[in-house]
C-alpha cells in the first residue's frame, strides 16, 4: 500500500506537523514503507497467539489512592509563556 | 406517519478518589485554579502515569452492580486530540477493552412501568483541564486541576425511546453511582455529565436513522429539553424534504436549542493506539471477590424491599429509596415510629421534602432528625395531637425549638378530649350561629363542616377531631 499526497497532508494535520511541499514525497514513501513493513508481519501466522498490548508482558502496578502532589504552580508557571490569575493563557480557542 | 426516537447516552461519572487516576495529586473541587495540577497532570517530558487502584475498585463495583463481566485484563489506550485544556496531547482512556463489559439496569417509569437498559460499556479515563473563555486580552484561561481526575465513562445501548426514559436512565445510573459511593454526583460541578446521542426513524423501520450527538448537557431537565428539542428538529428537517447529517450539536440551556459545533467530515480522527507507557490492567477473582463482597445494598433491591417491607407502593418506594441518604432516614424514622411506616412515609415524602426544597437543604442537614419525626409520629398515633397540629409541630421543631414533646408542651398544643371542654366551645358556636343551625335542622347537611371549622377554630385547633365529629352529630341533631 502506498500513500497519497492527501494520506501526508491529513496525517500531518491530524499531528499538527507543519511540512512544506517538497517534504511530502519523501513522508509518502517513508510512511509508505512502514505500511509495506506492517503488511509483511500481517504475513506471520499469529493464529492462537494472545495479542500483546506491552512489549513487558506483565500486569500494571497500581498505587494507593493517596495525595501525595504538593502545589508547584510557581515553579510550574515560571516556564509559562503567559499566566494571569493562576491560569495558562492560551491563544483564544473559540470565537 | 409518527416517528420513533432512538436515544442512546454516554455518561461521565468522575470517581471520587481522593487522587488523579494516574497522579497523587488532589482531586478537590474548587482549590485555586493549576494548585493540584503537577508534573504527570501537565504531561512533562519523562513522567509516568502510574493507576490508581481506588479506581479501579471503583469501575469493578459498578459493572458488578450492572451485571455486566468484569475484565480480567483490559488495556489503556491514547486518544489523540489537540486543545489547550489536554496538556499531554492525548486523553488516557480505554478503547478496545474496557474494564466493564455489557450490563444492564432496570428504569422505573413514572406509571410504574419497568423497562430494562443495556450498557454496552464502561471504561476508566482521566478527564481534561478547564477553559475559561471570558476575556483575558483576547486569550483563553486554562486551569488544569481537574486534568487527570478519573472518570468512568458509561455508554449505554440505543435503548431508549422517548426524553422520560432518557431521564430516567440517567436518574438511574445517578442514583446507582451514588449508592456505590463511586462519585458525588454533583451535576452543578460537573461530576456527573451527559452527552446524547439522538435519532428519529419511522415507526417499525428496523433501520436507525442518522444520529446527532449532543453535548453539554449538566442537569435532568436540561437533558429532557435539549432531546426533545433535537427531535422535533430532525422530524422537522426530514418531513421538510432533507436529511439529517450526523453531527456534534451543542445545547444552549438559554435558548433552549442546539447548533452544530462539528460535523462529520471535519469529526476528529483520534489515532488510537495502547499507551506504551502503561502495563495491561489486570484483575484477578480475588479483587473481584472483595469487591463484591463489599457492594451496598443496591436501589432496585432497597426498592422491592421497602415494597415488601415497609407495605409501599412502588412509586413511594422508588421516592423514598433514590437516594441512599433518604432511605436511610426514612428507616430510622420508621424504627422511631414504632414501625408505622405509612405514617413515616407519608411525613418523610410531604412536609420534610417540601421544607427542605423550600429551603434547597440536604437531607443530612435537616434540623428535624429521624427520632424527632418519628416520635412525632407517635404523638398523632397515641392521639397526644392530631395530624393538623402536627403539621405545626413540625414547623416549630424546623425552626430549632426540640423534639415533639418539649414542643407540645411549651405551646400547649396537647389534643383536647375532655367532652366537657368540647361540649362548651359547640354550644358557643351553636348560640354564635342560629341561622346555620336553623339551616342544618332543615336538611342542609353540608354546613356540618362549617360547624366543625368553627369549634375546631375554638379550641385553636386542639380538640380531637373524631370527638367533635361525634359530638357535634349528637348536639346538632334537632
Amino acid at each position: 500500500m502506498s500513500l497519497s499526497r492527501q494520506d501526508v497532508e491529513k496525517i500531518a494535520h491530524l499531528a499538527r506537523l507543519q511540512i512544506t511541499e517538497e517534504q511530502i514525497p519523501g513522508f509518502a514513501a517513508q510512511l509508505s514503507n512502514i505500511l509495506a513493513f506492517v503488511e509483511q508481519m500481517n504475513s506471520a501466522r499469529t493464529a492462537g497467539v494472545e495479542p500483546m498490548a506491552h512489549p513487558f508482558d506483565t500486569p500494571t502496578r497500581m498505587r494507593d489512592d493517596v495525595v501525595t502532589e504538593i502545589n508547584e504552580r510557581e515553579v510550574m508557571q515560571s516556564i509559562a509563556p503567559a499566566v494571569e490569575a493562576g491560569l495558562y493563557l492560551v491563544p483564544k480557542v473559540i470565537e | 406517519m409518527s416517528w420513533e426516537p432512538v436515544i442512546g447516552l454516554e455518561i461521565h461519572a468522575q470517581l471520587q478518589t481522593k487522587s488523579k487516576i494516574f497522579s497523587g495529586a488532589s482531586t478537590a473541587f474548587g482549590s485555586e485554579p493549576n494548585t493540584q495540577a503537577c508534573i504527570i497532570d501537565l504531561g512533562m517530558p519523562g513522567v509516568l502515569p502510574v493507576l490508581n487502584r481506588e479506581a479501579v475498585r471503583m469501575a469493578i463495583a459498578f459493572g458488578l452492580a450492572i451485571g455486566a463481566p468484569v475484565a480480567p485484563r483490559s488495556i489503556f489506550a491514547r486518544k489523540n486530540y489537540f486543545y489547550p485544556d489536554l496538556p499531554k496531547g492525548y486523553q488516557i482512556s480505554q478503547y478496545e477493552t474496557p474494564i466493564v463489559g455489557k450490563g444492564s439496569v432496570r428504569i422505573l417509569m413514572d406509571d410504574g412501568a419497568v423497562r430494562e437498559i443495556g450498557v454496552t460499556r464502561a471504561h476508566l479515563e482521566e478527564d481534561a483541564g478547564k477553559s475559561l473563555h471570558e476575556d483575558f486580552h483576547g486569550m483563553s484561561g486554562i486551569d488544569l486541576n481537574r486534568a487527570g481526575t478519573p472518570l468512568l465513562e458509561i455508554v449505554s445501548e440505543p435503548d431508549m425511546r422517548s426524553a422520560k426514559e432518557a431521564v430516567a436512565y440517567m436518574k438511574t445510573i445517578h442514583a446507582l453511582v451514588r449508592y456505590l459511593g463511586i462519585c458525588d454526583g454533583n451535576m452543578q460541578e460537573g461530576s456527573f455529565r451527559c452527552d446524547a446521542n439522538v435519532s428519529v426513524r419511522r415507526g417499525g423501520d428496523p433501520k436507525f436513522g442518522t444520529r446527532c450527538e449532543i453535548k453539554n448537557i449538566n442537569s435532568f431537565r436540561f437533558v429532557e429539553r435539549a432531546i426533545n428539542h433535537e427531535i422535533e428538529r430532525q422530524i422537522e428537517v426530514i418531513e421538510g424534504g432533507g436529511k439529517i447529517d450526523q453531527e456534534t450539536r451543542l445545547y444552549d440551556p438559554d435558548r433552549n436549542e442546539t447548533r452544530t459545533m462539528r460535523s462529520k467530515e471535519e469529526a476528529n480522527d483520534y489515532r488510537y493506539f495502547p499507551d506504551p507507557d502503561l502495563l495491561p490492567v489486570v484483575v484477578d477473582d480475588a479483587f473481584v471477590a472483595a469487591v463484591r463482597d463489599s457492594l451496598p445494598e443496591l436501589p432496585e433491591a432497597k426498592r422491592e424491599r421497602f415494597m415488601a417491607h415497609y407495605a409501599l407502593s412502588a412509586y413511594d418506594a422508588g421516592v423514598l429509596t433514590a437516594s441512599r441518604e433518604l432511605a436511610d432516614y426514612y428507616e430510622s424514622t420508621v424504627a422511631a415510629a414504632n414501625g408505622e411506616s405509612k405514617f413515616a412515609a407519608n411525613w418523610v415524602m410531604g412536609d420534610l421534602a417540601a421544607f427542605l426544597n423550600k429551603e434547597g437543604r440536604e437531607i443530612a442537614d435537616s434540623p428535624v432528625t429521624p427520632a424527632m419525626l418519628g416520635s412525632l409520629v407517635n404523638r398523632i398515633v397515641d392521639k397526644t395531637i392530631s395530624g393538623t397540629i402536627a403539621k405545626k409541630v413540625f414547623e416549630l421543631m424546623w425552626n430549632g425549638e426540640g423534639d415533639p414533646d418539649a414542643v407540645i408542651a411549651r405551646h400547649g398544643l396537647k389534643q383536647v378530649t375532655d367532652t366537657g371542654a368540647i361540649e362548651k366551645a359547640i354550644a358557643e358556636v351553636m348560640a354564635e350561629n342560629p341561622q346555620q343551625l336553623g339551616q342544618y335542622r332543615s336538611g342542609k347537611d353540608k354546613l356540618f363542616g362549617f360547624f366543625v371549622g368553627q369549634v375546631m377554630k375554638k379550641t385553636q385547633g386542639k380538640a380531637s377531631p373524631e370527638q367533635v365529629n361525634a359530638l357535634l352529630k349528637d348536639k346538632l341533631a334537632p
